[in-house]
């Protein structure tokens, strides 16, 4: 029965799809700062005029993905207040710090930045002018920092203390808030993976259009700027994401575990399964295809040392917690979550070498290599994709924990909030979302189609622009 | 109460104060989009005078709702949980308000370009109508449960929807109505300004029935008049003071007066609730269960670091905020159609 879905996976489902649905326009948004920021401080020091044309055209999508961006971060500050009230007692201490600096330093830094960069390109010097993207961009990423703050506290919590009254939780340490180790490696795989998100999709949209046979050197420019960032970002994350295995490995063994699929402490030296049939009932696996060494590798850097299995963590668990709660997380989910994040990351660096091999100046290839222009088309996607697994990865995996160790999701939830309004709200987010997702790669697509010479200012609303030669009449 | 305490109590005042001021008028453009203007040349001329402006303004919204979080985290999440459909269509409102200048710049056709234009319209009229709601709403004593110290606001359609309410909606909305056509006399020429002008003079009759209809039924609905007779009566009359003052730049063509006449009746509304709530921040129908400053507040520790960081922020975020002002001061002409 539909009705039978209570308020709580109501309220789940809702913070899922309403953060994923935010998550495809963030990282989207950051990298697109990024790339357009480099392609217009290209032109700063070349004086080519191309450059410019390439920072205006790749700031249009970046424009689109932004404003997508920022109207559903509204959903997700006023969220935890609507459906997670209890959550946002609990939390207030430590949460609301962090989401108020991100307002004050980000937001207001990226929002007022962003609109004088859109109507001051005949008006400020080209390096000024320059600065006030680089500006978006930093806005863009302090904020990242600032919310992932948050977030990393949920995850592995430090500097607080509970308050013995009230039973919630009180801040005693704010540095040791913003120096969590969590943060630390949390927030630059973030960031690269921001930065990988954006370099491929520019990547592939340009790759699209040479396909076309569409104005070859400015996209074939694009598409190795948008590689070369996409590249250097894409070993980063990976890098970084190497540094969080290590890290949740003892912090939160359950997810490690999960994540590998492991139910019984393996052997020492630890084999690596690629893939497995995995049997959550009988916590068994079946159909294994294993790589030996490579756990142990991957885990500690060495040629041996065995990983707990989650039944072990299980006992651990209960043992401190208390066995009343299941401790065990969606292992299928963050088994095969985990594969695409790390294979598609592998895979996109090799994409990334072979466009950049094949495009370079010397001996430029790329147009004749239709396979690799549909390749590169293709991997646009991916970093979405992967960026959606990884989060599933970490919020799925702390399971049952909102606050890791302290506060359950289940006691998370408003105790005034309705199913029917959950219904109600839901429905509609979701026909909002595919209306703006719809919308926005249609107008993506036109930008497109319309190509880097399309008379920006009759294309782009002369209009809205107040430093149209009309505006000036007093 | 702390003094801390107190301190936050009044940013929140002052945040929301500079959001209504801010945001009030980029909804007031919006709605005259449909009111004022007569043709999409002067849609355009109208949107091209908050285009640079509206995603700053409106982080006012987040930045009062992040403070809100940070310093008082119960009403916060009371507050929110509370009138749960408002402000979800608050949102809604926001969301296609927000998407709609980006994505009307884009669209090909007039058709298109319409929806996108009804888009900032709607969006442009809800979110004021929804929070003047919220905001009266919260005068008036609400069904509260103390739910174990969680203060939960069980608020019926009624506490929601009544006659206080609806009128209190109505009147946010007019005020942020007058404070955008206020703001369109000072940064264009040509008809707008002077149709803008002469709507003002006439709305401004509406607004002061509005006022002593909304006078009137804060006294039957509330007890702020008895709790604070003083500043409260005060406040009402600075209220119809800031009214006339904008009228009177209406009719005498002084369009800097009216703009600050407009934007200080939206900010003594503002004040009127703040200074009518204190000390509680949300009223019990019992008012044993009406949660306080004292107790829906952060700690003192984390009071004192927001009280640091918006001390170095705040100002340094002003400063580039009003330079975009500076910038974009040049009026803008109507469009060679
Ligand atoms: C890693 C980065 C990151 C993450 C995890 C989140 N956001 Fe976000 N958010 C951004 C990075 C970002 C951004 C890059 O700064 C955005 C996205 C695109 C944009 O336009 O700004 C943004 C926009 C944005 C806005 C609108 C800002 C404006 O008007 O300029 C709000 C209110 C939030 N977010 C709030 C949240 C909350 C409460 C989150 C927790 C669930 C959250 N975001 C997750
Ligand atoms: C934008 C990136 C993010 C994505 C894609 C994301 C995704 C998710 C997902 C998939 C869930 C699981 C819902 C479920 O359990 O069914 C979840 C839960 C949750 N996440 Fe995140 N998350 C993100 C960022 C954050 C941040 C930054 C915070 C806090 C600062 C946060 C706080 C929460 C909370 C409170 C829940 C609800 C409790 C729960 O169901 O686990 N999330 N998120
Ligand atoms: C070999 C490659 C990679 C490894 C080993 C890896 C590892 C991890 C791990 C262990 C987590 C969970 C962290 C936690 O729960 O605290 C995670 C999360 C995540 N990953 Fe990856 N990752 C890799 C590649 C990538 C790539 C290429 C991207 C993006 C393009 C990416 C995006 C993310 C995101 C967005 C999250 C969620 C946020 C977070 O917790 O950091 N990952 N990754």
């Amino acid at each position: 029965m539909l009705f039978a879905i209570d308020v709580l996976d109501l309220a789940r489902f809702q913070f899922a799809m309403t953060t994923v649905f935010h998550f495809f326009f963030v990282p989207f948004s950051i990298g697109m700062a990024l790339v357009t920021a480099i392609m217009e401080t290209l032109f700063v020091l070349k004086k080519d005029e191309m450059y410019k044309k390439m920072a205006k055209f790749w700031g249009k999508i970046f424009l689109l993905s932004f404003a997508v961006g920022v109207v559903t971060g509204i959903i997700q500050e006023f969220q935890f207040g609507m459906n997670w009230s209890d959550y946002s007692r609990f939390m207030g201490d430590i949460f609301g710090a962090p989401l108020a600096i991100e307002a004050l330093l980000a937001f207001f830094l990226e929002s007022t930045f962003i609109g004088l960069w859109m109507f001051t390109w005949d008006r400020f010097k080209p390096a000024l002018h320059a600065v006030m993207i680089w500006l978006v961009w930093l806005g863009t990423t302090l904020s990242a920092i600032w919310i992932l703050a948050a977030n990393a506290f949920m995850q592995h919590p430090t500097g607080f203390a509970i308050n013995s009254e009230t039973g919630r939780v009180k801040l005693v340490d704010f540095m040791a808030v913003i120096t969590n180790p969590q943060l630390w490696v949390e927030f630059p795989h973030v960031i690269f993976g921001a930065f990988t998100t954006a370099g491929f999709a520019v990547a592939g949209m340009a790759a699209w259009q040479l396909w076309k046979k569409r104005d070859a050197v400015f996209y074939t420019k694009s598409l190795r700027i948008g590689l070369w960032v996409g590249l250097v970002a894409v070993v980063a994350a990976m890098g970084m994401g190497d540094l969080q295995t290590r890290f949740i490995i003892k912090d939160q063994p359950m997810k490690f575990a999960a994540t590998e699929g492991i139910y019984k402490d393996t052997g020492d030296p630890a084999a690596w399964s690629l893939v497995e049939l995995i049997d959550t009932e009988d916590h068994t696996t079946k159909a294994n295809i294993e790589v030996p060494y490579l756990l142990s590798i991957l885990s500690y850097h060495k040629l041996h040392g065995s990983v707990k299995g989650m039944d072990t963590v299980n006992k651990e668990l209960e043992a401190k917690y208390g066995k009343d709660k299941n401790y065990y997380v969606p292992v299928k989910t963050l088994f095969w979550s985990f594969r695409v994040m790390a294979g598609g990351g592998m895979l996109l660096a090799l994409v990334a070498v072979l466009g950049l091999f094949f495009s370079r100046a010397k001996n430029n290839s790329l147009a004749r290599k239709r396979w690799l222009l549909v390749t590169l088309g293709l991997t646009l996607w991916l970093p979405f994709l992967i960026n959606t697994c990884g989060w599933l990865i970490t919020e799925l995996g702390r399971y049952p924990w909102t606050v890791y160790g302290l506060y359950t999701i289940a006691d998370s939830i408003s105790p005034t909030t309705t199913a029917g309004q959950l219904w109600f709200t839901n429905i509609t987010y979701f026909l909002i979302f595919s209306l703006l997702g719809g919308v926005m790669i249609y107008y993506c697509r036109r930008v497109l189609f319309h190509g880097p010479d399309a008379d920006l200012d009759t294309d782009y609303g002369v209009s809205a622009d107040p430093f149209a030669k009309e505006a000036f009449v007093k | 109460m702390s003094g801390l305490q107190l301190l936050w109590f009044l940013l929140l005042a002052v945040l929301f104060i500079g959001f209504f001021f801010l945001e009030g008028f980029d909804f007031g453009v919006g709605m005259a989009t449909r009111v004022l203007a007569r043709d999409e040349n002067e849609r355009t001329q109208l949107v091209a005078t908050i285009g640079p402006h509206w995603d700053g303004n409106e982080v006012w919204l987040i930045t009062a709702g992040g403070a809100m979080f940070a310093s008082y985290p119960l009403w916060y999440a009371s507050l929110f949980s509370g009138f749960y459909i408002l402000f979800f269509l608050v949102l809604v409102g926001l969301i296609v308000r927000g998407v709609s200048f980006e994505f009307a710049a884009h669209a090909e056709t007039p058709r298109g370009r319409n929806i996108w234009r009804w888009a900032l319209f709607v969006g442009s009229v809800v979110p004021p109508f929804l929070l003047g709601m919220i905001f009266t709403a919260i005068m008036q004593p609400l069904p509260i449960a103390n739910d174990n110290g969680a203060y939960n606001v069980y608020a019926t359609f009624g506490d929601q929807v009544n006659l206080l309410t609806v009128v209190g909606g109505v009147a946010v909305t007019l005020l942020c109505l007058m404070h955008g056509l206020n703001f369109i006399r000072l940064k264009t020429t040509g008809p707008l300004r002077d149709r803008a002008r002469r709507l003002n003079a006439k709305l401004a009759w509406v607004l002061y029935a509005g006022e002593a209809v909304f006078a009137v039924l804060v006294f039957v609905f509330t007890d702020f008049f008895q709790k604070r007779p003083v500043s409260t009566s005060l406040i009402v009359i600075l209220i119809v003071c800031a009214a006339v003052v904008m009228h009177v730049g209406a009719l005498q063509n002084k369009e800097l007066l009216s703009f600050i006449g407009s934007g200080l009746s939206l900010s003594l509304v503002v004040g009127l609730i703040f200074n009518g709530l204190f000390p509680r921040v949300l009223i019990g129908v019992d008012p044993a269960n009406s949660l306080l400053i004292k107790n829906a507040s952060a700690s003192p520790l984390t009071l004192s670091i927001m009280t640091g960081v918006t001390c170095v922020l705040l100002p340094i975020a002003l400063a580039y905020f009003i330079w975009a002002y500076v910038v974009f001061h040049k009026r803008i002409a109507p469009l060679n159609s």
